[in-house]
């Protein structure tokens, strides 16, 4: 096929070996962990069969106990809210204390420490550690939740500061404004519709959790699901996931709303 | 105006007027060795518009920040009605910005605010934090905040976002902002090199005019020579970190210009 005597051929695009080495060995690593995990097709075909009766027995959804599903959700709503509110209000001076552009590094370091730690772990982990510190019921999981949405909001809450434009910042300080009139009139301006993001979107996942942290006895709904799942009440189980997913529903649309309001 | 015209005879004449800015050595090297201004003597009078002019990177931006300590001088005094602005922290240092306006070269507003909050925000330096806070604001303030706007040719204009306006209109609201401040003297630094030629005559219109009403002195860092030439009441040439010309407008020759700028083909 080629003369003996071509030119070497023109490569536009030089094969990068490594990369190559690094997909094989992912895909290698795939089957061969599959494999020893028994996630093979035979077991997923029997695991439908079963999961069809399970199905099956879940409907039609069982709303007789309403007034314990109602009072559960009723608790996750309050641990959720009380959750974000005290998760916001905490992240706030964090965030700022974390931002390298306003602190010094003898500040930011010990502050991003500490966000650092409370992002570390679930926070049904978080939840497990407060039940077993401070006792059953929803205080554990409004504690576990507001460890969660510091980490989660301080953090992108810091790097929103960090990217704001230092010129509107520089022009307040022009004028002759303390910090904390700086902070009020130059910083806060520029993040606030990033803040409210973030902290609507924490409201969503907070909702999310306090569902879960009962399953720990943290309070709230995930308790009741979880009894229902052991006793085998699948109809109840269904009823109460449906719950939670219009509860869900009903936090996203007022989240974009809220969005909306502080555009 | 009837400045003395050389620059050690009107530094002298200067210094006796108890407005004046004076800067007496002023050094600042943001790398230790390579000083960018070299030792500035210069005295801005208490009256008048005061355009310093210059190739780019010879300090002026540094120069003009030195004196509201934006930038940090190295060595040298900033005399400034009795006080050294140089040796100023903390509370002083607030005290001493909010008597000294500064219009930037992009406006610097702070976009998401309001026309109205960033007047505001002029008199920050005045009012306690928790009633910026809340936007509770003297009603005395408020009201001259609408004069200004007014007077800046943005009446009706309080509420829109600062995001909202062409570049015309934020450096007037930069303006007004900085006279909100009631200043005692008002820096700008290249007020007219992000706007168009009209709107450049303009913001320099309002700013001399204002200025002058209120009896303010302004300073102006200024690329444009004919906009120097016809606004300002007196001119400093700077030149590799040094003043190489310090007089009236009228006195400034091909010359000095050339020597400011270096070579002679840019004129043409």
């Amino acid at each position: 096929m080629r003369p003996a005597t071509a030119t070497p051929k023109k490569i536009a695009f030089r094969p990068n070996w490594w990369a190559r080495a690094g997909w094989l060995l992912l895909a290698v690593y795939v089957v061969y962990a599959a494999g020893r995990l028994g996630f093979v097709p035979e077991r997923f075909a029997s695991g439908l069969e079963h999961g069809s009766r399970f199905l099956a027995r879940m409907f039609p959804p069982n709303f007789s106990r309403w007034e314990l599903i109602q009072s559960g959700i009723l608790e996750s709503l309050q641990i959720a809210v009380i959750a974000t509110a005290l998760g916001i209000a905490l992240a706030l001076p964090i965030g700022f204390l974390a931002a390298r552009n306003l602190m010094p590094a003898f500040v930011t370091w010990p502050t991003r420490a500490l966000i650092a730690l409370c992002r570390s772990f679930h926070p049904i982990i978080v939840a497990i550690l407060f039940v077993k510190a401070i006792g059953f019921g929803a205080l554990a999981g409004v504690m576990a939740l507001i460890v969660a949405s510091i980490g989660f909001i301080a953090k992108l809450f810091a790097e929103a500061i960090e990217e704001i434009s230092l010129k509107q910042v520089e022009a307040v300080r022009a004028t002759g404004a303390g910090f904390f009139a700086v902070l009020i009139m130059g910083v806060v301006p520029q993040v606030l519709p990033r803040f409210i993001g973030f902290s609507t979107y924490q409201l969503d996942s907070n909702l999310r959790n306090s569902t879960m942290v009962g399953i720990v006895g943290g309070g709230g709904i995930g308790a009741t699901l979880f009894t229902a799942y052991q006793r085998f009440d699948f109809d109840v189980v269904l009823a109460i996931l449906i719950v939670i997913v219009a509860l869900i529903m009903v936090a996203e649309i007022f989240s974009g709303w809220a969005r909306k309001v502080f555009q | 105006m009837n400045l003395a015209v050389t620059a050690p005879a009107g530094a002298q004449a200067a210094t006796d007027d108890p407005r004046a800015l004076v800067l007496r050595g002023l050094v600042k090297a943001y790398r230790p060795g390579q000083p960018v201004l070299r030792g500035i003597d210069l005295t801005i009078p208490g009256t008048g518009l005061t355009a310093i002019i210059g190739p780019s990177g010879t300090g002026k931006s540094t120069l003009i920040r030195c004196i509201n300590r934006l930038v940090q001088p190295t060595a040298g005094q900033i005399l400034f009605r009795g006080e050294d602005l140089a040796t100023l922290s903390g509370t002083g240092l607030r005290r001493a910005r909010r008597r000294i306006g500064m219009v930037f070269q992009e406006y610097n507003l702070v976009e998401r605010l309001s026309v109205m909050e960033n007047l505001l925000c002029g008199r920050l330096g005045y009012v306690p934090v928790w009633r910026a806070w809340l936007r509770k604001f003297p009603q005395g303030d408020i009201d001259r905040a609408f004069d200004l706007l007014e007077a800046v040719g943005l009446a009706g204009f309080a509420e829109r976002r600062a995001d909202a306006l062409s570049g015309g209109q934020r450096q007037r609201v930069g303006i007004a902002r900085a006279l909100m401040q009631e200043p005692e003297i008002v820096l700008a630094d290249e007020p007219t090199s992000s706007l168009d030629p009209k709107s450049s005559v303009e913001i320099m219109e309002i700013l001399s005019r204002l200025a002058a009403e209120r009896g303010v002195p302004v300073v102006v860092n200024i690329h444009n020579v004919a906009l120097a030439r016809r606004f300002a009441t007196r001119v400093v040439g700077m030149s590799g970190g040094h003043v190489v010309y310090d007089g009236p407008p009228e006195g400034l020759t091909e010359r000095d210009l050339n020597g400011i700028y270096g070579g002679e083909n840019w004129q043409e």
